[in-house]
């Protein structure tokens, strides 16, 4: 099985990886046991998600889906961001192989987990 | 940069003298070993020749190798036929283990589909069963005992000399996958009471497509391709005349070597073994003694076997996550859950297996490489993250 070029870039050079200690909204999301795992910090103003990092734990495509998701939400509204689809994601690192497709779900789900953690702070 | 090849478990290169006799014999014998005349002669010689090579090997007689297209076909072959004997004669059980290759887990699967029953037995922590346990599995009904020599993951070497004494005293048939072992361990199938044994000429620097099923005299079981009369009529079809030759030339000269090569694979793997077992939260899997000499298999907690193997691979090192089969697939390796391993940890596995072609200056390498990358790893793992706040605490 090979991957993308686009996949190997962000795999090997993985944009906003990272942690926040000072984070508006955390999310994370997946179990080790099914083999991948993504938290998300996100730093918001004036609605909009200005700073963003993850940590990843899982194969290339969770690496890399990650990455590219973060480069796509960041300087984004949070409606726009909530707006993000794994197929998006997907179609921006020139696709992933069919078995790894799943994989790239769990970014989509990160952000909106980091989304609604900083909803409900807001109260 | 060379690539370091350390995935000898998936596949070999060719040795020099495999591929000098794969070449000469593609080039020079190209009669059908069937034909009645001088050029069909000489292609029929190659054959007696290669069998007798393997004959030798195996301590067996010539007329008990019969040559099929590989490991897998060898496997499927034994299971099928024995089932299909001990249907006719009112038999219907068959006993294996957990962490056989695919081969023979998927092919027990389907005779279980067709009305057999089939006993899985677990293994211990480091891979091991025992025969003891095989032999409290065997009833009336027991037609066939199918354990593998070696497993290809974790390279724990089975007691297969008690098993097969086993089955003997039981009278039932015992098969064994020997597509790890031979050629890299002693294999002597009179020693060892095995009535089946299946091999791979690539997984000992011979070529891809051919392999064999030794079938001790007097078990009797079906045939596996109808047609002509090669193979003593139950394999039929014009023979690769050349890949056979070059497996059995590749299966000598590996058992000629064999002690020395072993002695120096058991140095270079044990010092990998130990570098790796100086990084915190690593596990070596599989047994320390009874083990295949060239196989390294470790877990690193908090990081994916996936993600492990491509930073290896993009430092020039080639290894393997879980067997070559598995990867495609989404679950860890059945093979390091039945040792009893959590998924989470079974996810993180890495297998590197030596072979003749690697050197010292290979492992040194990377026993340099291994640790940077894994930090990289944990350094964005959230797993990883949880690992340290629990143990700070
Ligand atoms: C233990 C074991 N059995 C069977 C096979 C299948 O052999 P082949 O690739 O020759 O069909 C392999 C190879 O992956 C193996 O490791
Ligand atoms: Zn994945």
């Amino acid at each position: 099985m090979e991957y993308s070029d686009k996949v190997m870039d962000h795999f090997m050079n993985p944009r906003n990886v990272g942690k926040m200690d000072d984070a508006d909204g955390v999310g994370e999301v997946g179990n080790p046991k099914c083999g991948d795992i993504m938290k998300v910090y996100i730093k918001v103003k004036d609605n909009v998600i200005y700073d963003i990092k993850f940590n990843t734990f899982g194969c290339a495509s969770a690496i890399a889906t990650s990455s590219m998701a973060t480069e796509l939400i960041k300087g984004k509204t949070i409606e726009e961001a909530l707006e993000l689809t794994n197929k998006a994601v997907a179609e921006a690192l020139d696709g992933l192989p069919p078995v790894k497709m799943h994989c790239s779900v769990l970014a989509e789900e990160a952000i909106k987990a980091a989304i609604d953690d900083y909803k409900s702070k807001q109260g | 940069m060379n690539k370091i090849y350390m995935d000898n478990a998936a596949t070999t290169a060719l040795s020099e003298k495999a591929l000098d006799a794969v070449i000469t014999k593609t080039k020079e014998v190209y009669g059908n070993p069937s034909s009645m005349h001088t050029i069909g002669h000489e292609s029929a010689h190659v054959l007696v020749d290669a069998r007798n090579m393997v004959a030798e090997v195996l301590n067996c007689s010539p007329d008990e190798v019969y040559f099929t297209s590989g490991g897998s076909e060898a496997d499927n072959w034994a299971l099928k036929a024995a089932a299909a004997y001990g249907k006719a004669k009112g038999k219907t059980h068959l006993i294996t283990t957990t962490i056989e290759h695919h081969a023979i887990l998927h092919t027990m699967k389907e005779l279980e589909k067709q009305g057999f029953t089939v006993t899985y037995l677990p293994v211990d922590s480091e891979g091991l069963v025992t025969a003891k346990q095989v032999e409290e599995a065997i009833t009336d009904e027991t037609i066939l005992v199918s354990v593998m020599f070696a497993n290809n993951e974790i390279g724990t070497v089975e007691p297969i000399k008690e098993i097969g004494a086993v089955c003997h005293e039981k009278k039932v048939w015992f098969h064994t996958d020997a597509v790890q072992a031979l050629g890299h361990i002693k294999v002597d199938v009179q020693e060892m009471n095995i009535d089946m044994l299946s091999a791979s000429g690539h997984k000992f620097n011979g070529p891809k497509g051919v392999g064999l099923l030794y079938i001790k005299k007097g078990i009797r079981i079906g045939n596996l391709i109808e047609g002509g009369a090669q193979e003593r009529g139950k394999r039929a079809g014009t023979e690769n005349v050349p890949g056979i030759y070059g497996m059995a030339v590749a299966l000598k000269d590996s058992v000629e070597i064999m002690d020395e090569e072993n002695a120096r694979l058991t140095k270079l793997c044990g010092k990998i073994m130990d570098s790796i077992l100086t990084l915190p939260h690593t596990r070596i899997n599989g047994s320390r003694t009874n083990r295949l000499p060239g196989n390294v298999n470790a877990c690193f907690e908090g990081i994916e076997g996936e993600s492990l193997l491509m930073l290896l691979d993009a430092a020039g090192i080639c290894g393997s996550s879980g067997s070559a089969c598995t990867s495609g697939s989404l679950d860890p390796s059945h093979v390091l859950l039945a040792i009893g391993l959590p998924h989470e940890i079974a996810h993180g596995s890495l297998r590197l297996s030596l072979g003749r072609f690697n050197t010292e200056e290979e492992v040194d390498y990377v026993i340099k490489t291994i640790p940077g990358i894994v930090e990289r790893l944990r350094d964005m793992s959230p797993v990883w993250e949880d690992i340290m706040e629990e143990e700070n605490k």
